[in-house]
């Protein structure tokens, strides 16, 4: 849809793509704030659930969160404490 | 005694018209017969009192108020066009945290008692203190955007701050009643889709319309007098002013000066603007 609005649409008309920008920035900013402000919590929130099952460090709980102009990437990795001989992950 | 209304005009970002605006929108409250105040929160960056035209009869300012250096009948500057309306400037080289929220409410509660109908506190740039306290206490919002990204998303911030930082949302009372003011706006370049409509903000910002002030050469014209610009006769830009005062006073007035004006065959003949 955006893409027809776009090829269709003479250059001036920039006010449409202002719009479409804007709804996606407000109704994130407005659900959660910005990651910058939730990431931590969820990092914290992370290790606390976690930490109720099996016995990890503060350290062992990654969060990394990747955006891109269509698909946000939230990664979280979780190196679990190494069993007796064998490292598990 | 009629009840008081604080009413915040705000924006998160700077240079958008706040103070155009609540030079303009405390003028036309006056102007209609109530007593009214305008308070400049900007501290250190004082520029109300040079709109309002009453620069150089500033002795004392809030903060001296706030400290009780100063009365505020000593501070209060009267209005030079109205008998209803006083200005009480902001302090010129204090620091940041002199706004304590305490003396802040000691003055707002004072006025009350003075019976200013309307307090109209017009609120520095930013999300620091001064703009918080600004809007603290207030019951109404005022939040002026320009038609343009950067505006639009920080109006949006700071209708987040109002919800969590002003005294009504706090108490858990009924929250600050928020108008939208979309100032700078250009009817021409909204048709020609370079600029965002009005309907194109309010959907975005979700809050009800209070008003749309046209883009003027006139607003210029008039901080370079020190008059407001609702003073200036037979200007779009006037009469945009008198009809949101009208309708925030509850009168329903349709909009003005959102179309762009279409030029006659003689017109474009023979040009002028």
């Amino acid at each position: 849809m955006s893409l027809l609005r776009a090829l269709f649409r003479s250059k001036s008309q920039s006010a449409a793509v202002a719009k479409d920008r804007l709804q996606v920035l407000i109704a994130s900013e407005r659900s959660s704030g910005t990651p910058a402000e939730w990431l931590p919590r969820l990092q914290k929130d992370l290790i606390e659930v976690i930490g109720r099952y099996v016995p990890v460090s503060p350290g062992a709980v990654k969060v990394e969160m990747e955006r891109g102009d269509n698909l946000d990437v939230l990664e979280i990795n979780i190196v679990l404490p190494e069993r007796a001989g064998k490292a598990a992950s | 005694m009629s009840e008081t209304r604080i009413v915040v005009v705000t924006s998160g970002k700077g240079g958008v018209g706040k103070t155009t605006t609540s030079a303009s929108f405390a003028s036309g409250l006056a102007l209609r017969g109530h007593k009214t105040a305008v308070v400049d929160f900007d501290v250190g960056l004082r520029n109300l009192d040079l709109i309002m035209g009453c620069e150089r009869r500033v002795v004392y300012d809030f903060v001296n108020v706030i400290n009780q250096e100063a009365s505020l009948n000593q501070a209060l500057i009267k209005d030079k066009h109205s008998e209803n309306l006083f200005v009480l400037p902001a302090s010129q080289t204090r620091d940041k945290d002199a706004l304590k929220e305490e003396g802040v409410e000691r003055v707002l509660n004072d006025m009350r008692t003075m019976g200013f109908e309307y307090i109209v506190c017009d609120s520095p740039a930013g999300i620091e203190h001064g703009a918080v306290m600004a809007l603290t206490f207030a019951d109404d919002a005022i939040i002026v955007t320009n038609p343009e990204v950067s505006s639009v998303r920080d109006s949006d911030r700071i209708l987040g701050i109002l919800q969590a930082k002003s005294r009504r949302a706090k108490e858990g009372r009924e929250p600050v009643k928020e108008h939208l003011l979309l100032t700078r706006y250009a009817p021409k370049r909204v048709d020609t889709g370079e600029m965002l409509s009005h309907e194109d903000v309010r959907d975005l910002l979700k809050i009800p319309l209070l008003g749309v002030i046209p883009e003027s050469e006139a607003v210029l014209h008039a901080s370079n007098q020190g008059q407001p610009a609702i003073h200036m006769q037979d200007q779009p830009v006037a009469q945009a002013y008198q009809d949101v005062v009208a309708r925030f006073l509850g009168e329903e007035i349709p909009l003005r000066f959102t179309t762009a004006e279409k030029r006659g065959l003689l017109q474009r003949l023979f040009g002028g603007k």
